[in-house]
């Protein structure tokens, strides 16, 4: 993993101390310096590898999400973006398994209690969204409100499930000291199927309390709920309620149940007895399932904006003023007030990283929420969000690339901070380069194009791998360094006399017109093909060409000519008169640039050299003439 | 992930005030400044194989400055886009700007300008903006001990008219000794970002305004406020510095620790978190930033010494003694792997039932969050 430094850009330990007069040396050396060195990081989270599969799943919701913008309108838009919703919750839930079988399988019992911490996060986590998509998402209106709510309950409340399973699976359950509890628990869920099922365990296996069984059985059943469907009206209803209600106050007040102190306790909750049902908060064991319980046995029909109201009554009651609110309270409490600015508020200040807010608000946003809300933070909100999410990501080694997409999505900054970010990869390997490049281009990122072939180039050259240094030049059309790195492969060559990275230079093509100097390169190499594949008429014409136009440098035209003498000593005569006198001009504008002082200054060698072409030149041409005169040379 | 050291020298005869890295396309390249009046620039050179297994690298010089006739305080390079340039600043006051004109040849530097500033100089800084619409810019901090009441921060400006550095600005509300300046990196805005470490944090915005055509050298004239002051450190205040974006600045104090700032998106300024000198959180840090930065030490084996009394960063109050890397506690429990319910709103997942937090009955009351307005 790459360590970054967060806090500074430079390796800095300064002794002012001298200055000032006093010492602080720094550690003496001996100890390796990392004690002075600290790494101090945020977004911890992005390292833990279980949530990797939370950050690479919802990634692909995100995209999906912003990709589907306006594709539907109205109802069918809601579903669709209840469904993003539920897909978020899934991953969630998807990660909370993960983390459970890693805490379970945990040895470490430090490790073992960071995962199950992890694991009660990720239910938090969950139970906020399921609540926001209810509210919000899907805005279920008075009705299907409380059933909404009432699933919501059922699937966070779980410290009862032992129980529940205790009971049911026992030989007796009507004997089993908790079998009044769990019958509680589901009438406190609304599970009047299950609560009846019991009901009649407790009528078979005791005579004496079957006709209040009975009775109470048929209260249940005949309890009305709201319906999901359009089957009846909500005023139609109430009244059913009403009559329901009245027939079970009338049961209780007959002292029907009288005996049976845990029935008559039964029938006081389905009257909605904010004390009975207070009574059972070790069954409920949150305040919000007693608000839903209250809701489902005192006011069924709610509307989402009376919400509030029930939401704070209830807190208050099941406190009791014993204990204040916890964040995830507060956090809940703004949800039923539907004050969805605090929401997202408090969850920034409750969560560790910016997963849960960036996402949410995104989502909200995307259902037009935020910009009702408040036009001036609305939209600037999900993009400072996703902004502070994405940018965290890029720190990891490897969840950077997530962060590319989310910076797209920012229309104001997104780009900006894309190009400062991906500046700032480190570019370990040639395929993370490659990889960070193709994203440049892809957004025609030109600049930082250019800055990271530049990087790459030097850092090959400074290694010495001059043929990756040409080709990072030539994807950044880095003229300029392409002819510098040139020259250095010329020298090479004219050193060792012979070239590297032949595959590359032969393979040039066009680029090779990126610079003068690169050409004569190319165009070199490929003179040096020719004579290798013995087309030496061709290799001579070409060497001809690289001085008469001028694309050889003029400090390379000794050695272009030097390399022209084994075609003049050929057998056969290559060169052709007009040819040779072409070199030799060449040579004679080669030698008589040379000021005096500097022929003095020529070493034997050079001056042999000069001397052998000439001779050499003077004898092809003395050859060339005689086959051009005679009658089959031409 | 320990950091070991790969090369030491001893070059400088005399202290080393600070150090500074080029850009990278020009190669790993340092500078340093010192007591001895001179500045440096150092190449790192590609050694033998061997040296690279046993972690070592080597650096040669390839100049050294003289110019100077005082200790050099600051040495910065200049942004990539203006080519390879840097700057010094001396006890003196004067600000020298040297440029290499082959950036392949680290051994040519030329001094292109040199800028009297009148007070003694302690620091500079470039402004990082690329932006056609802003010259090259360095602000320069002074140190000047002697009771007056000049402008301790003064903002050159390149001019393309006379072709010569002069003072554009000097913060007048700057009147203490400065010990470190940064612009931070600008983002696409028309403004700049100053920080300035005195004896506060502060940190300046300077909008340019019209530049004046007529004036000497056309050069801008800026709006300066002040977007937040801080003096939390309680003491001198050493050394700023931004993050990537601009969005964070860290600063680091004789109060013997690291403050980080950030902005909220209505540009209210904050702290978001305090650091000790090994990077462990402060405890009871009462300084809540409106969004956690959430900060934690890298390293697992040094003592994370957080504890519950920043409570509202946390999402349930810790139970016990911390521990380390983890800012969480846990009284949920765990039960063994449950059965799968349907639901029939959730058909399309299998439904976990998972504890989450629950309120205890009797739990310790929290801190309650400090109102924070204009989330």
């Amino acid at each position: 993993v790459h360590r970054r430094k967060k806090l500074s850009c430079d390796p800095e330990y300064v002794n002012k101390a001298h200055k000032e007069g006093r010492f602080l040396s720094p550690p003496v050396s001996g100890r390796p310096s990392s004690s002075c060195v600290f790494v101090v990081r945020k977004d911890q989270d992005i390292y833990i590898q279980t949530l990797r599969k939370l950050f690479n799943e919802s990634h692909g919701i995100f995209i999906g999400l912003q990709r589907s913008e306006e594709e539907f309108a109205g109802k069918s838009r809601k579903t669709q973006l209840v469904q993003v919703s539920k897909n978020y919750r899934s991953v969630i839930r998807a990660c909370m398994e993960d983390m459970h079988q890693a805490a379970v399988s945990a040895r470490d019992p430090a490790l073992h209690s960071q995962y199950s911490t992890q694991v009660s996060i990720l239910s938090a986590m969950e139970l906020i969204w399921n609540l926001c998509e209810i509210l919000f998402v899907e805005a279920a209106v008075a009705g299907p409100l409380l059933l909404r709510l009432l699933d919501w309950v059922r699937l966070h409340v779980c410290d009862v499930d032992n129980m529940v399973r205790e009971v049911l699976s026992s030989e007796n359950p009507s004997k089993h000291e908790l079998f009044w509890n769990v019958v509680d628990v589901f009438v406190l869920q609304g599970r009047m199927d299950e609560a009846r099922h019991l009901l009649s365990k407790e009528a078979s296996a005791n005579p004496t309390s079957v006709n209040m069984c009975r009775i109470l059985d048929d209260l249940m059943k005949k309890m009305p709920v709201p319906s999901l469907g359009n089957t009846q009206t909500l005023t139609e209803m109430e009244l059913k309620w009403q009559h329901w209600h009245e027939e079970c106050q009338r049961y209780l007040q007959d002292g029907t149940f009288a005996s049976n102190s845990h029935m008559e306790s039964i029938c006081k909750i389905l009257l909605g007895d904010e004390n009975a049902i207070l009574e059972k908060k070790e069954l409920m064991t949150t305040w919000y399932h007693f608000l839903v319980t209250r809701l489902l046995y005192s006011h069924p029909t709610v509307k989402p904006m009376e919400l509030r109201f029930y939401a704070q009554s209830s807190m208050d009651l099941f406190l009791g003023g014993e204990s204040s609110p916890e964040p995830l309270d507060t956090i809940l409490m703004a949800a039923f007030e539907f004050e969805l600015h605090q929401v997202i508020k408090e969850c920034s200040i409750a969560l560790s990283n910016w997963w849960f807010v960036a996402h949410l608000t995104d989502l909200l946003d995307h259902c037009k929420l935020l910009q009702s809300h408040n036009l001036y933070f609305g939209s600037n909100m999900r993009e400072f969000l996703l902004l502070e999410y994405a940018s965290g990501l890029f720190s990891h080694y490897s969840l950077w690339q997530l962060g590319v997409d989310y910076f797209d999505h920012c229309p104001e900054y997104g780009r900006v901070y894309l190009e400062l970010h991906i500046e700032r990869i480190p570019l370990n390997t040639e395929q993370k380069a490659l990889k960070v490049l193709r994203i440049c281009e892809q957004r025609q990122m030109h600049e930082q194009v250019r800055s990271i072939c530049k990087i790459m180039a030097m850092k090959a050259l400074r290694n010495n791998r001059l043929g990756s240094a040409l080709s990072w030049s030539i994807r950044a059309k880095d003229a300029a360094f392409a002819t510098l790195i040139s020259d250095r492969f010329l020298k090479d060559y004219c050193e060792k006399g012979c070239f590297s990275d032949l595959d590359l230079i032969d393979n040039l093509g066009p680029s090779m017109l990126l610079s003068d100097r690169l050409t004569f390169l190319g165009k070199y190499r490929e003179f040096h093909r020719l004579y290798g594949e013995k087309r030496f008429s061709e290799a001579a014409k070409l060497l001809l060409m690289l001085m008469t136009a001028h694309i050889a440098p003029c400090s390379f035209w000794m050695t272009l000519l030097t390399d022209a003498l084994p075609l003049l000593e050929q057998k056969e005569v290559i060169f052709s008169a007009e040819q040779t006198y072409e070199l030799m001009r060449c040579l004679e504008d080669l030698t008589a640039g040379k000021s005096d002082k500097q022929k003095f200054q020529d070493d034997d060698v050079e001056t042999m050299k000069v001397e052998m072409l000439r001779l050499a030149l003077a004898r092809n041409l003395a050859r060339v003439i005689v086959k051009e005169g005679t009658l089959e040379g031409s | 992930g320990d950091w070991h050291c790969t090369a030491s020298w001893k070059t400088h005869s005399g202290s080393v005030w600070r150090v500074t890295w080029a850009h990278p396309e020009f190669g790993q390249v340092l500078a340093s400044c010192s007591f001895d009046r001179t500045a440096a620039v150092w190449e790192e050179i590609v050694g033998e194989s061997n040296d690279k297994l046993r972690g070592q690298s080597h650096w040669v010089k390839r100049t050294t400055l003289v110019d100077s006739r005082t200790s050099v305080t600051d040495v910065k390079f200049a942004p990539k886009h203006i080519g390879l340039m840097l700057a010094t600043c001396s006890a003196d006051g004067v600000v020298r700007i040297y440029e290499a004109p082959d950036v392949m040849n680290l051994s040519q530097w030329s001094l292109q300008h040199e800028i009297s500033c009148k007070l003694s100089c302690s620091c500079i800084s470039w402004n990082p903006s690329s932006s056609r619409a802003h010259s090259p810019m360095i602000a320069v901090g002074s140190d000047d001990n002697s009771p007056n009441i000049l402008a301790k921060v003064q903002i050159y400006e390149y001019s393309e008219n006379t072709r010569k550095y002069a003072k554009a600005e000097a913060l007048m509300t700057v009147t203490d000794p400065v010990h470190d300046i940064a612009f931070a990196p600008n983002l696409g805005r028309s403004f700049h970002i100053l920080a300035v470490a005195t004896k506060d944090v502060r940190i300046f915005t300077l909008k340019p305004l019209r530049k004046e055509l007529t004036s000497s050298g056309g050069l801008t004239k800026f709006e300066i406020h002040i977007a937040a002051q801080f003096d939390n450190h309680n003491s001198q205040v050493w050394r700023v510095s931004w993050n990537i974006t601009g969005t964070v600045l860290a600063s680091s104090g004789d109060d013997g620790c690291v403050r980080l700032w950030k902005a909220n998106y209505m540009d209210n300024w904050k702290c978001t978190g305090i650091l000790k000198g090994n990077g462990s959180p402060v405890n009871g840090s009462s300084q809540q930033g409106i969004f956690n930065a959430s900060l934690g030490s890298a390293n697992t084996s040094l003592q994370n010494s957080l504890n519950g009394s920043s409570a509202g960063r946390y999402f349930f109050p810790p139970l016990d003694s911390p521990r380390a890397g983890s800012r969480w506690s846990s009284h949920a429990q765990l039960l063994p792997p449950p059965p799968l319910i349907e639901h029939s709103c959730d058909a399309d997942t299998a439904n976990l039932q998972y504890p989450h937090p629950r309120r205890r009955c009797v739990s310790r009351p929290l801190n309650l969050l400090p109102e924070n307005e204009g989330v």
